[in-house]
């Protein structure tokens, strides 16, 4: 068989890397730690030939702000971490959220807390990215479990990201992050790529950063170019000064949070196996979908009517697509790798909670299809 | 084609994530077939026993990792103990008889070769001893061609060391050819 200059054999960091030039990314701002350390030094090699910018800064928290200055600028940018890296970032990530900056931010989940367990397994911080910085918000966080897969959201991520003006986390983990299978890059223009929308507002006329069109999208001027305006952290008025109107801080809070909210459906990307009639389904992400899929395909071919809903999009999380999967089932397992952070969602997502248990392991290692199927043999009263 | 499960074993800077790599690689892109290669680390890892999974199938593969090895190759002694229990009964263990010596607790087919020894005095330069372990088991096994793994040596190798390469890996295949039954 002949290969072809666009079929790759890499790690899943590598598969994010592509998807991000794929997606047009120009900036990268990153300090290395591992499982995450691939991303950034791919990026180092990859970036300059395609005319962008790499730049390995001296903690996490400057490569946040980074990013956030260099995509104001009109770049579309990317930071990538892991573990306590992804802490660090959390107050300047609610500045990219009050301040509506397109930015990326790639964590490859590790054990943890603190420094934790570096080189090893782990879907610990669900919760993190949705409530790691403080106040009201929306965030969007992906992830996937293929290296097609992770192409596919990081381009999806970067859209996103322009789309909503909002900062997009990609959540990896070690598994995903390390492991080599096939990639294949799509040729530009199959998989289609969100560019930054400019203003149409002439040079030296007043522009409103924040005044949103009749479509909710808000319009960008490159920060140092053609106009002057604010940026704060602080609430603020059209302009992007700082402002405690109640009457403004009601109405930003509600824009931040409605335009993701009400578009779950647009954002929420997901795969289904075997759901068709499922007497049980497994609800699963990331690594941990990989082995709720090898179980699922065993038992269809024993018959068992097990099926799987693999989510990609984990915030907003998409409770009426689980709520509707999960109807017909007679129980409903949720497969993860931590104490229980996604099962709660599904829980308070189907009708009937009672019937949502949690299958999941915390010690280092992925989670088996061994380790599902002796769950599922417990829930069904057939004992280990 | 049987779902093939292989763990490389041995100690850091003897090339067994690299060969597992170039196995995986060669699997994938030029035999058509479907392949995954992961590997365990710790955050001190310095010598010590290295582990690098890889499984080749014509299906799809969704679970990466190796629980039971239909092939184990083991380079180091301490990785033989640490490993050889992972080995399915009826499987295939080859090490290097240099380097470990193996007590056959298993039920599996043990194959000692003089791998290192081989290219040290054929080649002379160590660096090729994970080329002639991978031929080994191609010529062992039947996994896939010598020519997928030349393949990607070519693409991956600095083209002054690709002829030593070659020789390592057909030292390799006619040491495994001539041990397969």
């Amino acid at each position: 068989m002949t290969t072809h200059n666009n079929i790759r054999f890499i790690q899943g960091n590598e598969a994010c890397v592509e998807g991000a030039i794929y997606a047009g990314i120009n900036f990268f701002a990153g300090y290395p730690i591992t499982p995450s350390t691939e991303i950034a030094e791919h990026l180092a090699s990859r970036l300059p030939q395609q005319g962008g910018k790499f730049i390995q800064m001296e903690d996490e928290i400057a490569s946040m702000g980074a990013i956030i200055g260099a995509s104001l600028t009109g770049n579309k940018v990317m930071t990538a971490t892991s573990g306590p890296g992804f802490s660090l970032k959390q107050e300047a990530l609610g500045y990219a959220c009050m301040a509506e900056i397109p930015c990326v931010i790639a964590n490859v989940q590790r054990g943890g807390p603190s420094t934790g367990n570096p080189t090893h397994v782990s879907q610990g911080d669900i919760n993190q990215a949705r409530w790691g910085t403080h106040g009201d918000h929306a965030i969007i966080a992906m992830t996937a479990s293929s290296h097609q897969d992770v192409f596919n959201i990081t381009v999806d991520a970067f859209n996103m990201a322009e789309t909503y003006r909002t900062p997009v986390i990609i959540l990896l983990d070690e598994v995903i992050g390390h492991m080599r299978e096939k990639l294949v890059i799509p040729d530009p223009g199959v998989i289609p790529v969100v560019k930054r929308l400019q203003t149409s507002v002439p040079k030296d006329v007043d522009y409103h950063p924040y005044l949103p069109r009749e479509d909710g999208r808000l319009p960008m001027s490159d920060f140092g170019g053609e106009h002057r305006y604010n940026v704060t952290g602080l609430f603020h008025d059209m302009w992007g000064f700082p402002s405690n109107d109640p009457k403004i801080v009601r109405g930003l809070l509600r824009h931040l949070v409605d335009k993701i909210e009400n578009n779950v459906s647009d954002i929420t990307r997901y795969k289904e196996y075997w759901l068709d009639n499922a007497e049980y389904v497994l609800v699963s992400y990331g690594a941990a979908a990989r082995s709720s899929i090898h179980l699922a395909r065993n038992r269809q071919a024993r018959g068992v009517k097990l099926g799987v809903l693999e989510l990609q999009t984990i915030w907003p999380f998409p409770a009426e697509l689980v709520r509707e999967k999960c109807a017909g089932a007679k129980a409903v397992m949720v497969v993860e790798m931590n104490m229980g952070q996604l099962v709660a969602q599904v829980k308070s997502a189907v009708d009937t909670p009672d019937k949502v248990f949690l299958c999941n392991r915390i010690d280092g290692e992925l989670i088996s299809p061994t380790d599902i199927k002796t769950a599922l043999r417990m829930i069904q009263g057939k004992g280990v | 084609m049987e779902r093939s499960r292989l763990i490389f074993s041995g100690s850091g800077g003897q090339g067994v994530i690299t060969a597992a790599i170039i196995l995986a690689k060669a699997a994938a892109l030029f035999e058509n077939k479907h392949a995954v290669q992961s590997q365990s680390y710790g955050a001190a890892a310095r010598g010590g026993s290295t582990r690098s999974d890889v499984i080749i199938d014509d299906n799809q593969i969704f679970f990466p990792k190796v629980t039971q090895a239909n092939i184990l190759i083991s380079l180091t002694q301490e990785s033989y103990n640490t490993f050889s229990s992972l080995i399915r009964p009826g499987g295939l263990l080859l090490v290097d008889s240099k380097y470990v010596t193996v007590e056959k607790k298993v039920a599996a087919k043990h194959i000692s070769l003089p791998m290192f020894d081989t290219v040290q005095q054929k080649i002379g330069n160590p660096l090729v001893f994970n080329i002639c372990m991978l031929g080994a088991v191609i010529g062992l096994s039947d996994l896939i061609r010598p020519e997928s793994i030349i393949n990607v040596l070519e693409k991956s190798v600095p083209a002054d060391f690709l002829d030593i390469n070659r020789t390592a890996l057909d030292l390799g295949v006619s040491m495994g050819i001539k041990n397969r039954n």
